[in-house]
């Protein structure tokens, strides 16, 4: 359905300034190799089909947003692109890995993907810093030194540096959130996969989340991204790609899609989020 | 909002803070405190009012027979009989004081006696070392008490004829000596075998689950004793004739096993407490399945399980005392035998040593109890969930 990126150029120039699309540049996207790819992939939670026949390619640097009704599988298609769920029919390429039950590659592909959760997902028993340096100490056997070097940075970054020795637990939700992005990026994967990262927050915090992954989105990481904030998308997304009944309906530049959905589900369910 | 006396305008600013006022005096105070907790209700009044004159009524005769009336210094019965003393006699602490020796090494040869008081020194400086948890090198702490600790302590107690030390059968061993080796061998054993059998029962293979099952099951649904007297007399029927077990060590496995099944169900407790989006996010940063039990889920499970890791323990150090059903002289035999010495027959030598045995378990187990609540309060601090 959606294997190869739109290369529609933008022509509406957006009233808002702040949230004119961002080198919306097809060519940019054109020449870029492949970073995830999706062949018909069919999952199953019992006899509850949950994808059907999901067919996707992120070229490198493409940011993706994936909106759609709950339980539509969009969580479930970017937690298989992990393997925090596994499909059954169908081929999953991440970076050039192919995803099967081989528990090596799978171990690469972690280390290559980060991921933040709708509940952060943060370890509370550890301090902000540390939450930074577990995965890098053990998993990539750095010295401790550089990784809490790294962690820092990436503090900075998400603009946290003082909280690094306070617990999870002491932080507000948008601090904690942002603190799981940074703890994902000290791993320096080369694909970021967002489930519902706002969803839990309360409401003025979500901008400072947000802000910090359009700061991702500027230095050409790879993202998929599955929110409801469609002033993100607007702002940020390559491509936003609806999903209903586990099945990809619509897939399109966010100027296209948000100015002329062309399927029926798609107009219906923009009608109700965007009040 | 509106429903004060004068309705509020439509459109108001506040320009200043409102002051903070001092509190009425039944607020804060001893008064309050009173008022508060002991007399909120007349429900809490009449309970207070109780609880008081169940106060007045015991304690003043548990005083009066465990240290005013009671006997401190003699040399036999004569010192604690009425009729002797002329006098009314509470305890009968000489004759505790006279026992003292038996009650902490039995029948330990006395000229070998120095051997337990190194392993009672040994045994309190691992401790300390592990409980103080700001301790330097507490990981050579932990290889200290787990390993070397115990192959000294073995080699110490039973005796190493080549090195010169003679050799001590464990039947002579006993009194507290012994109550302390069974507690310790079935905590030190009980902990690690108790998470690796729940991890067991979460496990996805099913033969590894249902062996941890049935395992769990069977010492959960048998008593005590029963795994006493099996250990300890059946046992060597189904061993080769020429194989024994030592007969200390047999009720010390039927013990560790016993409490690792109990220790197991609470270690699971923990481990269900903990939400799935922990492990999501060890495995979204490519932890290893070892990693994230170690790391992440395993801290955070025994953590929650303090409580009930600590209410085991404190069982299992009460229920050593049934290896004395079996023949084992640990504390509570060494009193059982002691209290029935003609030599010593007076009215309240047998409450004087209850007492004594009571006041001993209570040390340990309030020690426990209350050493746990410190380290909850300590884990705790900062992290909330």
């Amino acid at each position: 359905m959606a294997s190869s990126p739109v290369p529609t150029p933008p022509t509406l120039p957006e009233t808002d300034p702040d949230l004119a699309p961002r080198n919306t540049s097809a060519a940019r996207l054109a020449s870029a190799p492949v970073a995830v790819s999706l062949e018909r992939v069919n999952k199953w939670y019992g006899a509850f089909h949950v994808l059907r026949d999901v067919d996707l390619s992120v070229r490198k640097g493409e940011r993706i947003v994936i909106c759609g009704p709950s339980g539509s599988g969009k969580s479930t298609l970017i937690r298989c692109i992990n393997r925090l769920e596994e499909h059954q029919a169908g081929r999953i390429v991440v970076d050039g890995i192919e995803l099967t039950n081989d528990l090596k590659r799978i171990d690469e592909i972690r280390r290559e993907v980060g991921m933040v959760f709708q509940h952060f997902n943060l370890f509370p028993h550890l301090t902000v810093l540390e939450n930074c340096t577990l995965a890098p100490i053990w998993v990539k056997k750095m010295p401790k030194a550089e990784a809490e070097a790294i962690a820092m940075r990436y503090l900075t970054r998400v603009k946290i540096p003082n909280q690094a020795h306070k617990y999870p637990g002491q932080l507000s939700g948008g601090q904690q959130q942002r603190v799981a992005i940074a703890r994902s990026l000290c791993m320096a994967p080369k694909i970021m996969l967002f489930d519902e990262p706002t969803s839990a927050l309360d409401p003025e915090m979500v901008k400072e989340v947000l802000d910090t992954m359009v700061g991702l989105a500027d230095e050409g990481m790879t993202m998929l991204c599955v929110t409801h904030e469609m002033g993100f998308a607007r702002q940020v997304a390559d491509r936003v790609i609806f999903m209903d009944e586990g099945q990809i309906v619509e897939s399109n530049t966010p100027e296209a899609f948000f100015r002329a959905p062309e399927h029926e589900r798609t107009r219906l369910f923009l009608s109700q989020i965007l009040h | 909002m509106t429903a004060g006396s004068q309705p509020l305008p439509l459109a108001f600013v506040r320009r200043e803070a409102v002051p903070a006022s001092p509190p009425p005096s039944l607020v804060s105070g001893p008064l309050a405190w009173l008022r508060q907790n002991l007399f909120s209700s007349p429900a809490n009044a009449v309970m207070t009012l109780a609880a008081l004159a169940v106060i007045a009524l015991v304690v003043p005769p548990l005083l009066r027979f465990l240290v005013l009336d009671a006997v401190w210094t003699g040399q036999n019965r004569d010192a604690c009989r009425p009729e002797v003393v002329g006098r009314p006699v509470g305890a009968c602490w000489a004759f505790v004081a006279n026992k003292i020796n038996y009650f902490i090494y039995g029948s330990y040869p006395i000229e070998e006696r120095w051997r337990p008081n190194v392993f009672f020194a040994l045994m309190a400086f691992g401790v300390g070392w592990l409980l103080w948890l700001d301790a330097p090198r507490r990981a050579w702490g932990a290889l200290y008490f787990f390993v070397v600790f115990p192959l000294v302590s073995y080699g110490l107690l039973a005796g190493v004829p080549a090195l010169g030390l003679p050799s001590v059968p464990t039947a002579l061993w006993g009194g507290m000596l012994v109550t302390l080796i069974v507690s310790l061998v079935g905590i030190v054993a009980s902990l690690p075998l108790g998470i690796l059998l729940a991890l067991g029962r979460r496990s996805r293979l099913p033969i590894v689950r249902l062996f941890c099952v049935i395992f769990i099951e069977f010492w959960r649904g048998v008593p005590l004793i029963t795994v006493l007297f099996m250990a300890n007399v059946m046992l060597p029927l189904f061993l080769p004739g020429d194989v024994t077990v030592d007969r200390l060590a047999r009720p010390l496995v039927g013990i560790a096993l016993f409490s690792a099944a109990y220790m197991a169900e609470v270690v699971r407790g923990g481990l269900q407490a903990i939400p799935r989006g922990q492990t999501e996010g060890a495995m979204s940063l490519g932890l290893s399945p070892w990693h994230r039990m170690r790391l992440i889920i395993l801290p955070q499970a025994l953590r929650i399980v303090i409580p009930g890791i600590v209410n085991s323990f404190i069982a299992l150090f009460k229920d050593t005392s049934l290896v004395s059903i079996v023949g084992i002289f640990d504390f509570i035999r060494t009193i059982e035998s002691a209290r029935v010495d003609p030599a010593w027959a007076a009215p309240t030598v047998v409450m004087t040593g209850y007492a004594f045995a009571a006041l001993f378990y209570f040390v340990f187990c309030f020690g426990m109890s209350r050493y746990a609540r410190f380290m909850e309060r300590r884990l705790a601090a900062g992290q909330t969930r």
